[in-house]
């Protein structure tokens, strides 16, 4: 682990809001990336969570440059990708991939599985071992789908079997990261576990370092080595799993972690909990000095005019907080 | 708990959808019972015909398209009422006063043409004699209970102005005004946030027992079971698999899919680096469901049963303690195997 | 809202600018002579010459879209001396081959068509309207059968057969028209009998293609809107059907057909060409046609022309704010 894998420094996408129409004018931004700083090695999971809005499907997107970053860089390999121009990209393309959340809308309905699995190979014009229809057939195995069904179309699949779809194109091209957007939550649960075994088995067979982007604190404490907590935008805190989840430092980590519901009922009744007030503040519109602030039980006058800096308090733990927790 | 008599009794429900495919046989066989200030979970995937079971309940499927048989019986202080085979106009009249239901999506649940305060007044003047003022002061009363800031103000304005858990409060607040002795919550938690949802939850616990009413939350998440439910119904395929106390389905759950189910998911509370117990395959078809147990294509534990019983023969839900019931053919001393297996592969 | 009033009729006034502006260059650079066109049989070059300075078409187009825009707002007085005519405002132009200002001949041809397309809107509004949501409500029954036959046979029938076919075969036949009379303009106020007499063809016709896509359009609103969240809230409730269809489900409907209808009125008081042709009713799609084909006109053709776009986009402004009157989400936007 010399070198990482995809390296962000101080990554924000902002989006300006319009007043709509013909004459339209710019009325504010909504800074839905606002900094974000991470390093993943090959083989590595960095969970990122939070709640609607908090950026973190953003911020994936922005890693695959599917958005153009604001500020910030991207280095992917040792290679500033920041500012490359699509055709620049192209190399790089191959070795990032991504997965989507919803295997129904992300597969166009009109082609069926075979050619839906091969796009990346035509698209980056390469020609595999043996034909792209073998190829196609040893990655539809691989991810568990029958080999014979490569002429049906997306709709002949249920939920489950969409999304090994996404994953079979996804790795099509032996990309050393991907950046799974909610793979699983539009999955029933029973089905969430077959996918997700299936993803870790990939990533120890070929050692892809993962972005796994989702507000499921269950699966993402299953899946990660690192977990990245943001809201409004901001980091709010990092650190490796078992420090993240056995000993949260911020208050909305820590409130965080005790809203997820156990399925254990003698826990689940009798565990401390806290409910935070209120809804998320509107992104277009975040609160001053900690977005935090207007929920959080800690806040004191300095939460509402200075922004905590991302500072490091333990080993490989960093976080955004004025008044932390023990 | 609760030992007086059961509010909603339903006996042997049928719902099936006739398509150009087939007979979709959304739940089959349905029984239970919950008694007021009772919370009972039914938790399944999607299409397992939890939702469908409560629509029919509270007569909201078309009964042109939807075919439906067996009783649902209300116990109301006037006597009971079968709310399958009464007449439309008498369960209409039963929506919203003795019944009332919330859903997954508080963003699409509310018109978004009409204010908050003209859709709460327009569900209390159905029931209650009285002017507009009257319903607007009750309107903003139910809004405060609720816990929305600023209610007499906030009536005025209009959905799209409200976030998605204020809106679920709302919704709570407008299946609330008449007063009504059983609650069904379908999903609805799972559209929010996690934070709000913990908000929800105890929000409709604190109505439940404001209002001691019977509750039937539906939802696929174990996780909201474990913290609410007194009772659970865990169904599969149209059916109910497993029925008993939380304690029963959390802690010796009887049968293999309520088994594997809860070895499947992750615990935010347990830092195991092993692997998941995924449940292979996935439902049947509710057109095509296989003879016998609806389970057995994805049940590791089938050939376990003497007989091939599980290919032939559909088995009933079945006794298995005080209140416990399975469906299940496995004999006990397999089933503890089971347990232990299962759970040991963690 | 007095912001966004504000901020959209500023972008009306810009359209229409642009509009008027197009239609001026667009007949400016037509490779045709309007100078020549009113010269007559003894031309010589030096008439053609004095006419065009007459038409005010010696100088430069920006020029005279100066002049026509300042005749617009203060009227305008075409040719000198004795011989020269006064427009008052507005003045669109001053026709050489009728002999009469622009703004008159719109004048007269106004109200008929005004009579045309206000009859046949409150027609197809509530043949087309009601038929869709009865066809919608009673969804694959025999209503619903009958209105998709009606949608077919409205949609696929063009004017100008089920025009002549009505003037023939009903109108004529049963002598419920006077060929004398026909296409006569009456004013409502002064007799409306004969208005009713002279319009109800007409009506019957121009409404017929509406009405047949409005049932289709409002159908499909009915059907869709209903199985929306909030209609099973309404139901859930405890709400009567009749309660849910009149308050829940066609407010939601509705709106949007209140868009479609407010555009399509305003694009037929432009003149309903076909129509007014084959029953012979003297309004503005008359006077455009006429202009175009008979006359070559160019001031007529350009105040219609203007007119018609007119119409459309302040139709385009009253729809929108309709729309945020029924519908509060684009209120507050």
């Amino acid at each position: 682990m010399t070198q990482p894998l995809l390296k962000l420094e101080g990554l924000k996408k902002h989006f300006p809001t319009t007043s709509g129409g013909a004459f339209a004018k710019v009325k504010g931004v909504v800074k839905a990336v606002d900094g974000v700083d991470l390093e993943i090695y090959p083989g590595q999971t960095i969970g990122l969570v939070g709640e609607s809005g908090c950026g973190k499907t953003t911020a994936g997107r922005t890693i695959l440059k599917l958005y153009e970053p604001t500020e910030g860089k991207i280095i992917f390999n040792g290679d500033d990708i920041t500012d490359l121009s699509p055709k620049k990209m192209k190399p790089y393309r191959s070795q990032m991939q991504m997965i989507f959340q919803d295997p129904f809308a992300s597969l166009n309905p009109r082609q069926t599985v075979g050619s839906l699995i091969a796009a990346p190979f035509q698209i980056q014009g390469v020609t595999p071992e043996g034909g792209i229809v073998a190829e196609v057939q040893r990655l539809m195995k691989r991810v568990g789908l029958n080999p014979e069904h490569i002429n049906r179309y997306p709709h002949e699949f249920s939920g489950g079997q969409r999304q090994r779809i996404g994953v079979a194109r996804a790795i099509a091209l032996k990309p050393k990261l991907i950046v799974a957007d909610e793979p699983v939550s539009a999955l029933d649960v029973s089905i969430q576990a077959q996918v997700v075994n299936l993803l870790e088995d990939l990533q120890d067979e070929f050692n892809m370092a993962y972005i796994f982007v989702a507000h499921d604190l269950s699966v993402v404490q299953h899946i990660s080595d690192r977990v990245i907590v943001m809201y409004l935008g901001k980091v709010m805190e990092e650190a490796d799993k078992r420090d993240l989840f056995s000993h949260p430092r911020h208050p909305y980590t820590k409130a965080l972690l005790s809203a997820v519901p156990v399925p254990d009922p003698k826990i689940g009744r009798t565990r401390e909990r806290i409910i935070l007030q209120g809804d998320l503040p509107s992104p277009v519109n975040p609160p001053a000095g900690c977005v935090f602030n207007t929920r959080c039980w800690k806040a004191q006058d300095r939460c509402r005019t200075e922004v905590p800096q991302l500072m490091q308090i333990g080993t490989n733990h960093r976080i955004a907080c004025h008044f932390p927790e023990e | 708990m609760t030992t007086n008599k059961p509010f909603l009794e339903v006996k042997n429900l049928n719902v099936a959808f006739p398509t150009e495919d087939g007979l979709v046989k959304a739940s089959s066989d349905i029984s239970f019972s919950v008694a007021r200030g009772e919370t009972l979970a039914v938790v399944g995937e999607s299409g397992s015909g939890k939702s469908v079971t409560s629509l029919a309940v509270m007569g909201l499927h078309n009964r042109r398209s939807a075919q439906i048989s067996g009783q649902a019986f209300l116990n109301l202080e006037s006597g009971p009422v079968d709310v399958i085979s009464a007449d439309e106009e008498v369960v209409r009249k039963l929506r919203g006063k003795a019944m009332s239901m919330i859903f997954q999506d508080p963003m699409s649940a509310l018109h978004p043409y009409y204010s908050i305060g003209n859709q709460l007044v327009e569900a209390w003047s159905l029931y209650n004699e009285g002017s507009a003022q009257d319903g607007k002061k009750r309107a903003i009363e139910m809004l405060d209970l609720v816990g929305i800031p600023a209610a007499s103000k906030r009536v005025d304005e209009y959905p799209h102005q409200f976030s998605g858990g204020m809106r679920q409060r709302v919704m709570i607040a407008m299946a609330l005004i008449n007063n009504p002795s059983l609650l069904i919550a379908d999903e609805p938690t799972t559209a929010l946030d996690v934070t709000v949802q913990s908000q929800i939850l105890k929000l409709i616990r604190d109505m439940q027992q404001e209002f001691n009413m019977a509750l039937i939350l539906i939802t696929h998440d174990l996780g909201v079971v474990a913290e609410v439910a007194d009772r659970v119904n865990v169904m599969y395929a149209g059916k109910i698999v497993e029925s008993g106390s939380a304690e029963d389905i959390y802690y010796r759950p009887d049968h293999p899919y309520a088994i594997g189910l809860l070895n499947s998911i992750p615990r935010v509370d347990k830092l195991e680096d092993t692997r998941l117990v995924a449940i292979p395959g996935q439902p049947p078809s509710l057109i095509h469901l296989p003879q016998g147990c609806s389970f057995r294509a994805r049940c590791e534990f089938a050939d376990r049963v003497p007989g091939n019983l599980c290919a032939t023969t559909t088995p009933s839900l079945d006794q298995k303690g005080a209140d416990h019931f399975s469906r299940c053919h496995l004999p006990e001393s397999e089933l503890v195997k089971a347990r232990v297996e299962i759970g040991g592969r963690k | 809202m007095l912001n966004y009033l504000a901020r959209r009729l500023s972008a009306t006034l810009v359209v229409l600018t642009l509009v008027s502006m197009s239609v001026f260059g667009i007949f400016a650079v037509l490779p045709m002579d309007p100078a020549a066109l009113t010269c007559g049989k003894a031309c010589y070059p030096a008439v053609i010459e004095a006419n065009r300075h007459r038409l005010g078409l010696d100088v430069p187009v920006q020029v005279q879209y100066g002049r026509f825009v300042k005749g617009l707002f203060v009227g305008r007085n075409y040719g000198e001396g004795a011989a020269s005519i006064s427009c008052p405002a507005p003045a669109f132009g001053y026709s050489f081959n009728r002999h009469e200002c622009v703004t008159s001949l719109i004048a007269e041809a106004f109200p008929v068509t005004l009579s045309l397309a206000l009859g046949a809107f409150v027609l197809w509004i509530s043949v087309g309207v009601g038929l869709g949501i009865v066809a919608a409500r009673r969804r694959n029954q025999w209503p619903d059968r009958a209105a998709t036959v009606f949608v077919l046979v409205g949609t696929s029938l063009p004017t100008f057969i089920s025009g002549i076919l009505i003037l023939l075969f009903v109108g004529l036949k049963f002598h419920l028209i006077d060929p004398l009379n026909l296409g006569r303009w009456v004013s409502p106020l002064a007799d409306p009998v004969a208005w009713f007499r002279t319009f109800i063809f007409p009506w019957i016709i121009l409404a017929l293609a509406y009405a047949a896509s409005y049932t289709r359009f409002t159908r499909s609103n009915v059907i869709e809107t209903s199985s929306e969240d909030y209609i099973r809230t309404a139901r859930a409730k405890g709400l009567s059907e009749k309660v849910i269809l009149q308050k829940h489900t066609l407010r939601a409907a509705v709106a949007p057909i209140v868009t479609l209808a407010g555009l399509d009125f305003a694009g037929l008081l432009g003149g309903a060409i076909i129509t007014e042709q084959i029953f012979n009713l003297p309004g503005l799609g008359r006077l455009s046609i006429r202009a175009v084909l008979q006359d070559y006109d160019l001031p007529t053709i350009v105040a219609t022309t203007i007119l018609a776009a007119t119409f459309v986009v302040v139709a385009n402004l009253l729809v929108d704010i309709a729309y945020a009157y029924l519908d509060p989400r684009v209120r507050v936007a």
